[in-house]
């Protein structure tokens, strides 16, 4: 846009005054933990730790303390993510390629369940468990993790399947390949970008989620980080707020370097807007 | 569900044009929505089951533990009458519309709005940076944003402590006014969102319409008014509902920074049915909270898809 009148450039200094604030608040909450998983001493005050050290992290990356709960997150994250994809895939063929009269109630089914509050749902969740005998089971866990997670991996895959040109499948089509055929050695190949942005974007909500795994697991030792470190802050939290940061920390790491590399190298910002735009 | 969707689907009937099989095709019709299947089963089981069993649930006095834990028998409307009844619940569903439109309609949109327009006036290296802090936040698991808003506002916390720095003695905020704090810690959380949404829809503005608009002598104001708005407000409608039905679930943030307290100061719909079912082992009377939540949920999905209506063919 083109701002050079001077009203233009007195409108320039002001935006990123303002912004510049805005940032600041936003900035405060992150910089406390940051600074207070270097910071020995750390309390909740915002401070410059006085001999910044690697020790909350050393304290924290033990076996029984973070390597078992995050081996456990990447497991729920991971198996929820192969199979929401899957069965995404799957669904997503027919309702992209074929006009089925299931097609549009069943979109509508799906647009719906994407709206639903889970949260809502975790109470009668638990009485399905309990009468499924599923409590405490990582695969009852998963399971129901894929089932929320498929809705909006649904409507994502279809939309990226309808950009996929059909002509490459009328040829295989045309050599006599059944339906899976077509959709393994064809239609995926073609759109392993846009199965990579639903993998991603399952993943990092299952890794995130805390109140799922927090009802419907009980055992410790089954516990994935976001409930472990629960834990820790309601033993520990009072006296250790630097190995809580530094705990946090790593925990968090696998997330945002999965979202820089989903806006850097799949151009995945855009492609996730778009599929949540609708 | 599926007669609400059968009502949506009706709604919107007749805009792609009847394309019905004919019987003889009833077979590869059949074939090819085999794909649909396992899909339709998880569906089916983790989350079409709970929601009926919810409703059922709700009419039952079922609870975690002693004797109606073993046969649960139906008991009508009590678990509702009961519900209306109890202050907490009135005063929950109180704070829910508070936070609903304290953090999503008022905080996040507003603020997602004008951190997109002050974005387009701003140098590259400031909008980068700040860009950065907002989606930070938004990327972080929500529980570990929670435990930094929760060291934001603590009585010993950052806030405190800046406010000290310019001679005022803080309250202590988690106590004092629990729900400001979760509001502006869901705020700061979430804004990142509405910011996404809006950046998007301001670039599709064409510039032309913008330019002709302030060469006829439009002030910023008229121009937000009377061109802007009214260009993406397809975008605001969309961002206000799901923003609305992400506010409506959030469950770790409250948890985590009060507790739903102190006593029962901040616990939303979501919280107090925590509560109810796990705390205090009243697993009835908890699954006709959660009920009430997913009709919520349910009547802003229609509203939503209604309004909207997404291309779905």
């Amino acid at each position: 846009m083109g701002m050079t009148s001077p009203s233009g450039r007195a409108m320039r200094q002001v935006s990123n005054g303002v912004l510049i604030v805005i940032g600041v608040c936003f900035a405060l909450p992150l910089a406390w933990l940051l600074l207070a998983s270097f910071d020995p001493t750390a309390n909740l005050t915002l401070k410059w730790p006085g001999t910044p050290t690697l020790d909350n992290f050393t304290a924290v990356l033990t076996p029984d303390l973070a390597f078992l709960p995050l081996f456990n997150s990447l497991l729920l994250s991971a198996g929820c993510a192969i199979i929401t994809v899957a069965v995404a895939v799957l669904a997503a063929y027919p309702l992209s390629r074929y006009k089925m009269r299931i097609n549009k109630p069943y979109l509508y089914g799906i647009l719906f369940g994407t709206c639903l509050p889970i949260t809502a749902m975790m109470v009668p969740v638990y009485s399905l468990f309990v009468a499924l005998n599923l409590i405490d089971s990582m695969w009852g866990t998963v399971l129901f993790m894929a089932a929320a997670s498929l809705p909006m991996a649904i409507w994502m895959m279809k939309n990226f399947m309808d950009s996929v040109p059909i002509v490459l499948e009328e040829a295989a089509w045309a050599d006599g390949a059944s339906m899976m055929a077509t959709l393994t050695r064809v239609v995926v190949p073609l759109m392993r970008p846009g199965i990579a942005v639903v993998f991603i974007f399952v993943f990092v909500q299952a890794w995130g989620n805390f109140f799922v795994p927090f009802v419907l697991l009980l055992s410790p030792e089954k516990q994935p980080a976001a409930v472990s470190i629960f834990a820790f802050f309601g033993q520990y939290g009072a006296v250790a707020y630097g190995k809580l940061a530094a705990f946090s920390l790593v925990y968090s790491v696998p997330v945002l370097a999965l979202y820089v590399f989903t806006s850097r190298v799949l151009g995945g910002g855009s492609a996730l807007a778009g599929a949540i735009k609708g | 569900m599926s007669s609400l969707t059968e009502t949506v689907a009706t709604g919107s009937r007749g805009r792609g044009g009847p394309r019905a099989p004919r019987p003889r095709r009833a077979g590869r019709t059949l074939g090819r929505s085999i794909p649909l299947v396992p899909s339709m089963i998880l569906i089916a089981v983790f989350l079409l089951g709970p929601v009926v069993a919810s409703f059922y649930g709700s009419f039952t006095n079922s609870a975690l533990t002693g004797s109606a834990a073993e046969g649960a028998s139906f008991v009508g409307l009590q678990n509702y009458l009961d519900l209306f009844a109890n202050p907490d619940f009135l005063q929950s569903v109180l704070l829910t519309v508070i936070f609903l439109v304290g953090s999503a309609i008022i905080g996040q949109n507003v603020l997602g709005l004008g951190l997109a327009m002050l974005m387009q006036n701003a140098n590259a290296v400031v909008r980068g940076i700040v860009g950065t802090l907002v989606v930070t936040a938004w990327i972080l698991p929500e529980i570990v944003a929670a435990f930094a808003a929760y060291a934001f506002f603590h009585d010993d916390g950052t806030l405190n402590e800046l406010l000290a720095l310019v001679g005022i003695h803080g309250a202590n905020w988690l106590y004092a006014v629990p729900m400001l704090a979760v509001i502006l810690a869901n705020v700061w959380r979430g804004t990142a969102f509405s910011m996404l949404v809006y950046s998007a829809a301001i670039t599709e503005v064409p510039a032309d319409v913008v330019e002709s608009a302030e060469m006829d002598g439009a002030s910023g104001g008229k121009r937000l008014i009377y061109i802007t708005l009214p260009m993406i407000r397809r975008s605001i409608s969309t961002n206000l509902m799901l923003t609305t039905l992400q506010t409506l679930s959030v469950f770790t943030l409250i948890f985590v920074m009060t507790g739903g307290g102190p006593g029962t100061k901040s616990s939303t719909l979501p919280i107090l049915a925590y509560q109810e079912a796990f705390k205090f082992s009243q697993l009835g009377y908890g699954t006709a909270i959660a009920t009430i939540l997913l009709v919520i949920g349910a009547i802003f999905s229609i509203v939503y898809l209604r309004a909207l209506k997404p291309e779905v063919d």
